[in-house]
């Protein structure tokens, strides 16, 4: 890939998106990985999809469809898992599967061409637009001033959530406000990287920096490193390869993932306590 | 003067179609220490849920520390109320020490938009020496012991600075070594403090020297209460929990 590819608009905004939805990404994704919400993550994603092809088949924007669908997703998907009515795996997996029905729905329901329909599912960085990117920008700040703002609240609910409750935190709200966001992330991301993908770019960054490190600070710090690497890389990949971006950062955030626990620290540790006596 | 600081009234807790309290009224005054046994399933930890705010009641009321719990008030007097937990399955790769947990502890009094000042941290690590962990404090969460943990999550209360002291079976599922130290802790506490303290435990053996009133707890009721040397006999026991228990002469002498 030659340097002067960078002159070009489209690769500026698309190293830009990637450096933004990479760290967004990869922030959301340590909540996601430390608190074992992956499930609840993968559903708000679908949801999101299935908002946008909604808005695509009505003709409004398939990007306010998509926010609509996720933190609606989000406002479900919460309480069902918290109150257990039913066991959350259950109940999660009926609104994941209600949501990939919809977008189905939607999709069959859509008269003429269904190009950018398609292309909702694997997304394409290259085409991100200006418009996108602000709204990305907008998502990152937001994300990461809630983090410092609110870090210690955050962190306390990872640790325990109950005991975040008792100690007079308001654990409810955090932990809502950390799935809305989770909603808000894919939203924002879902052009560049696609609903069908982008959740493997919320959860490899972050659980390869769980393999890492055993600092929260550092483990938000790392998986941000690695969101922007796998989108960069995988975007350099897709040009010079000629294969599809999102397709690309993902491969490339699973491979990031598999030398993260190949390399653990804490697979070193596992793996000499297994071999001491029991007791 | 009154110096109740629990006060429940006709309480009852529901889970769905399980009725886990059945109008229960407790009173406690300043610096008083409950224990409460029972057999599982009493509604032992329930009661203490009623207390912090986290389990709802369906019928009844609670005042704690002169506020209505179940409130607008609740999130604050939680503030007040130091929490221990049974033994809890922590992932043992989650990127949070054991100086960080303790500290959790006062992030409710500290409130939001605020950080941790030195002189806390300080505080963290005087408490960590007083429950003997202090070595322990740049250690994942995950990685403690049972008891260790327990020490821990007592720690943590403790930064709280609590009025009250609510200890669900702190030394459930901890070897006896363990169980003497926490208890011993939970004791040193009570004494130091005047904390007032409520301790659900299965360890009958040393309670009859640490608590004032002894509560015993069945299916949902109170079932009996009184002094650990009244309630902490065999025929008591028995009936309490269903089957022969024998008090030994450890325990005897512990009470008399």
């Amino acid at each position: 890939m030659g340097i002067e590819v960078l002159q070009y608009q489209f690769m500026q905004n698309a190293i830009l998106a990637g450096l933004l939805a990479g760290i967004t990404c990869a922030v959301i994704g340590v909540f996601v990985v430390t608190m074992h919400l992956s499930f609840i993550g993968v559903c708000i994603a679908h949801a999101a999809f299935a908002g946008a092809l909604l808005g695509l088949w009505l003709g409004f924007n398939p990007l306010l469809g998509a926010l609509l669908f996720s933190l609606v997703g989000a406002a479900v998907i919460g309480p069902m898992a918290d109150r257990g009515e039913l066991n959350p795996d259950t109940s999660i997996g009926i609104v994941f599967s209600l949501m990939l029905g919809l977008a189905f729905l939607f999709m069959g329901l859509m008269p003429g061409a269904r190009g950018e329909a398609l292309s909702l599912f694997w997304g394409s960085i290259l085409t991100v637009t200006g418009q996108h990117l602000i709204f990305l920008a907008i998502t990152t700040a937001v994300i990461v001033g809630l983090l410092v703002v609110f870090y210690k609240e955050i962190q306390a609910v990872i640790c325990h959530r109950d005991v975040a409750v008792a100690v007079g935190i308001p654990a409810t709200v955090v932990f809502y406000g950390l799935l809305f966001a989770t909603g808000v992330t894919i939203t924002a991301s879902l052009q560049s990287i696609g609903g069908l993908l982008i959740y493997s770019l919320i959860l490899n960054p972050a659980a390869a920096a769980y393999q890492l490190t055993y600092s929260l600070k550092r483990m938000l710090l790392i998986a941000s490193v690695f969101g922007i690497i796998s989108c960069w890389a995988g975007l350099a990949v897709s040009y010079v390869l000629d294969t599809p971006s999102g397709a690309s950062i993902v491969i490339t955030s699973s491979i990031i993932f598999g030398l993260a626990t190949l390399f653990s620290p804490k697979r070193k540790v596992k793996q000499w306590r297994q071999v001491q006596p029991a007791g | 003067m009154d110096d109740t600081v629990i006060r429940i009234e006709d309480a009852a807790v529901s889970y769905r179609e399980d009725v886990a309290l059945r109008g229960v009224s407790l009173e406690v005054r300043r610096g008083e220490f409950v224990g409460i046994i029972g057999p599982n399933g009493a509604g032992k930890t329930t009661l203490l849920t009623v207390l912090n705010g986290l389990g709802k009641l369906v019928h009844g009321r609670a005042w704690v520390l002169g506020g209505s719990v179940n409130g607008r008030n609740t999130i604050n007097l939680r503030k007040r109320i130091g929490y221990v937990a049974q033994v809890q399955n922590i992932d043992p790769r989650l990127p949070i020490n054991v100086r960080e947990t303790v500290m959790a502890g006062c992030y409710g009094r500290l409130g939001l938009f605020r950080r941790p000042k030195t002189s806390q941290w300080q505080a963290v690590d005087n408490v960590l020496q007083m429950v003997g962990i202090a070595h322990l404090a740049r250690r994942p969460i995950g990685h403690l012991s049972g008891g260790e943990y327990q020490k821990a999550a007592i720690a943590r209360a403790l930064i709280q600075q609590p009025e009250i002291f609510l200890l669900d079976e702190p030394t459930a599922s901890i070897d006896p070594q363990a169980q003497r130290e926490i208890m011993s802790l939970v004791q040193l506490i009570h004494k130091e403090y005047d904390m007032t303290t409520l301790l659900v435990t299965h360890d009958l053996k040393q309670l009859p020297s640490i608590c004032n009133r002894l509560l015993l707890m069945k299916e949902g009721w109170i079932w009996g209460q009184g002094s650990p040397a009244s309630m902490l006999r065999e025929e008591v026991l028995s009936e309490l929990y269903g089957s022969p228990m024998s008090v030994t002469t450890e325990t005897t002498l512990r009470y008399s």
